[in-house]
């Protein structure tokens, strides 16, 4: 049968035939990287059409409809508009620390492509502590916030940074903690475990209650710690302009755009694979007819699909719901998700260690 | 009444929001100094769009002056010619027919109910809610699109003349104007849903820019903005002009004092407009739309003042004769001055984001204050 990983798989067999192996590996390496950035770029003009369209969708209106058909290489049109676009540096600013802002943003999205499954057997680097590595990865990125915030010389920027920092920075641990009720569950680091215990089930429905409790804090925080609305206090158009990315013009700016898509994605992704079986297709139990049959639809649809659909989801929140206040916003993490989530691990591990999920 | 401006002091940091910002709705200039996310003072610039209208009003005929006044507030700009024209017609002494008086009720209504809805929309887009602000502008399309079969403009209307409007209704108007009732019944509903019952929405409104009943008199607030604390200030009760007295409707008072107080003021205000218009739309009289008026006016020598209840609150209309075809002086007492002289007491010692929330419900247009 067709799959992602019979191609990689040929790919390797025959560089391995053809050159000597650590020639094959450096290739090997090179067809990687060169995926990873083709994904990203994809990924960046899949998601702004999509943004764009369910936007539309919401608001009754048509969103975009004359580039191409459709309306579909708008994001192309978009791409070009803003690679001739002058990058600008404004004065008083901090040149170095201003302009590898948005590279940082772009590399912290970039490594945490590694340990994702994206179809049985295609992953990057399945490492054993593949969870960890994703939440030790993704607190990187406040760096480049503040990094772009402090450096503009903007006193927008500078408060837009400085909520950012407090934000990501405590909402990092709900969705930690909503993670390690996962890890509990499986009882390993690495992604591959954790989608192949959801073999007979995800955990979402296999995990109950405290499954169902970690996915909901999981999503709220993920949610905020990609900035996205309602938590988007670091942008906050309303009262900081743009926040932390204000002074950044053209392709400076795409990148932290491009960075926060692919962020979205990543922790859908995560989410996905976590709650959702990732790549594994739905499974009940020992249903195996039932199963055989899920089968047949590829690992890969079943991946991206749970996937947008969770980005369908935090896409949304952003078009519907107002924003918070900084100070309700950190109110709601440390006086009620953080204490829930401590509580859920509890739960959870009591559940874990009595057996008492399916 | 007045408030020492703050001190500033080290470490403090001085935001300047506008003119050109997305929450100012217009080219209002806030000076904010922010200790922190937490406002210590809020200082409002005036002057970016100032135009001197009632200067230009002294050079124009009883007659022309009421055009100037349409681009003032903007979105209530049917009622803005309403006050004007009373002026000019209290001063003449004319009596406007029953038809006409109607008519110029009916179009107020609508210019209300367009105003409050586009309100709502940018509201909550303030707050960061972007949807709301489409919807809202799909209810008010279609009175837009009322008005321009009416009186050929959809923003800037010049209908009401002095002696009643200036030609009579289009023969779809009353099909319309039920359309329009029926779509509006039908979605009223969504902005509760979407809005006004969301938890976040209530945790930003409620117990933000609290402002009592003393200091809304202290600081002349009217319009929703009283009502929101509770303080009766409706014109179309208290001094009710054209056929007013004789309709079915309430009043609003909200007793919350806060945002969030303005805002149901707003929201059931829209409700009593619609039975408002209910009432009229089948019971239009008819007769002449316009009373018999000469061409050039003259006002007697003396001072004539009318007031008309705006979407924002009253607006006074001032006009002192020295008997000639031009007013000798004109002044506009308008709503929004006098509501965003509040501004700075309804949010100090809150956060930056209470500023945009508290600002959106007072409902600021920045022509109608900065003249």
């Amino acid at each position: 049968m067709w799959s992602l990983s019979n191609i990689a798989t040929s790919i390797d067999q025959w560089l391995n035939e053809t050159f000597n192996p650590t020639l094959a590996l450096i290739i090997e390496m090179l067809i990687a990287g060169v995926a990873v950035i083709g994904l990203f770029a994809m990924l960046g003009l899949i998601l702004v059409i999509m943004e764009r369209k369910v936007s539309a969708w919401i608001q009754i209106r048509l969103g975009p409809n004359r580039v191409g058909p459709k309306g579909m290489f708008q994001s192309l049109a978009d791409t070009l508009k803003l690679l001739v676009k002058e990058g600008m540096t404004p004065g008083g600013a901090d040149k170095l620390l201003f302009n590898v802002a948005p590279f940082v943003a772009m590399i912290v999205a970039m490594l945490l492509m590694a340990p994702i499954a994206f179809a049985k057997d295609f992953q990057l680097w399945d490492l054993n502590i593949g969870v960890l590595y994703i939440t030790a990865v993704s607190s990187i990125s406040v760096i480049s916030i503040l990094m772009a915030g402090w450096a503009s010389n903007n006193k927008y920027s500078l408060l837009g940074a400085m909520r950012s920092g407090a934000q990501i920075v405590s909402y990092e641990l709900s969705a930690g903690l909503a993670i390690l009720a996962i890890v509990v569950l499986t009882g390993s680091l690495r992604i591959s475990d954790i989608i192949n215990a959801q073999a007979d089930g995800w955990w979402i429905f296999k995990g109950h209650i405290p499954a169902i409790i970690s996915f909901i804090i999981f999503i709220i925080a993920v949610t905020a710690e990609t900035n996205r609305a309602p938590f988007d206090m670091a942008e906050a158009e309303s009262e900081l302009t743009a926040g932390f990315h204000t002074e950044y013009s053209g392709m400076k700016f795409a990148l932290f755009f491009l960075a926060e898509y692919v962020n979205v994605f990543i922790v859908c992704a995560i989410g996905a694979t976590l709650f959702l079986g990732g790549w594994m297709p739905f499974h009940i139990g020992n249903w195996e007819a039932f199963n055989h049959v899920m089968d047949y639809i590829p690992s890969s649809i079943w991946f991206f699909g749970k996937t947008f659909f969770l980005i369908f989801l935090i896409m949304w929140f952003r078009w519907t719901f107002p924003r918070l206040r900084i100070d309700q916003l950190l109110n709601l993490e440390w006086k009620y998700l953080l204490p829930i989530s401590m509580f859920n691990l509890l739960l959870v591990t009591v559940i874990a260690i009595l057996g008492w999920h399916f | 009444m007045f408030e020492e401006v703050g001190t500033t002091t080290e470490g403090d940091l001085i935001i300047n929001v506008g003119p050109q910002h997305p929450a100012t709705h217009g080219v209002l200039h806030l000076v904010i100094t922010l200790n922190g996310e937490t406002i210590k003072n809020v200082e409002p610039h005036l002057g970016y769009i100032h135009r001197s209208i009632e200067k230009m009003c002294e050079s124009l005929t009883y007659r022309q002056f009421i055009y100037v006044t349409s681009r003032m507030d903007y979105l209530s700009a049917h009622i803005n010619n309403h006050a004007c024209a009373m002026c000019v017609e209290k001063g003449m002494q004319i009596e406007i027919p029953a038809r006409a008086q109607v008519i110029r009720v009916l179009m107020d209504e609508l210019t209300r109910i367009a105003s409050h809805e586009l309100w709502w929309g940018a509201m909550a887009m303030d707050l960061g809610a972007f949807t709301p602000f489409f919807h809202a502008f799909r209810e008010r399309e279609s009175i837009n699109d009322i008005m321009e079969e009416t009186c050929g403009a959809r923003l800037t209307m010049n209908y009401m003349v002095p002696g009643g409007v200036m030609h009579d209704l289009h023969p779809n108007f009353q099909k319309r104007v039920k359309d329009f009732i029926q779509l509006y019944k039908s979605k009223i509903h969504e902005y509760d849903e979407m809005v006004t019952g969301n938890i976040i929405f209530q945790n930003r409104m409620k117990g933000v820019g609290i402002i009592s009943p003393e200091d809304v008199l202290s600081y002349g607030c009217t319009g929703p903005v009283a009502r929101g604390s509770g303080v009766s200030s409706d014109v179309r009760k208290l001094y009710p002009y054209e056929i007013y007295d004789k309709l079915q409707f309430d009043e609003v008072l909200e007793t919350g004092c806060d945002s969030f107080a303005r805002y149901m003021v707003r929201i059931r205000e829209m409700q009593q407009s619609i039975r408002i218009i209910e009432q009229l739309i089948d019971n239009i009289p008819e007769g002449d739309f316009q009373a018999k008026t000469k061409a050039v006016l003259k006002l007697p020598k003396g001072e004539f003042y009318t007031k008309a209840e705006t979407a924002r609150g009253e607006l006074g209309v001032y006009i002192v004769s020295e008997g000639g075809t031009t007013p000798y002086r004109i002044k506009f007492r308008s709503p929004g001055f006098s509501n965003l002289s509040a501004l700075n007491h309804l949010v100090k010692g809150g956060k930056i984001g209470d500023l945009i929330a508290a600002m959106g419900t007072l409902d600021l247009v920045i022509p109608d204050i900065d003249r």
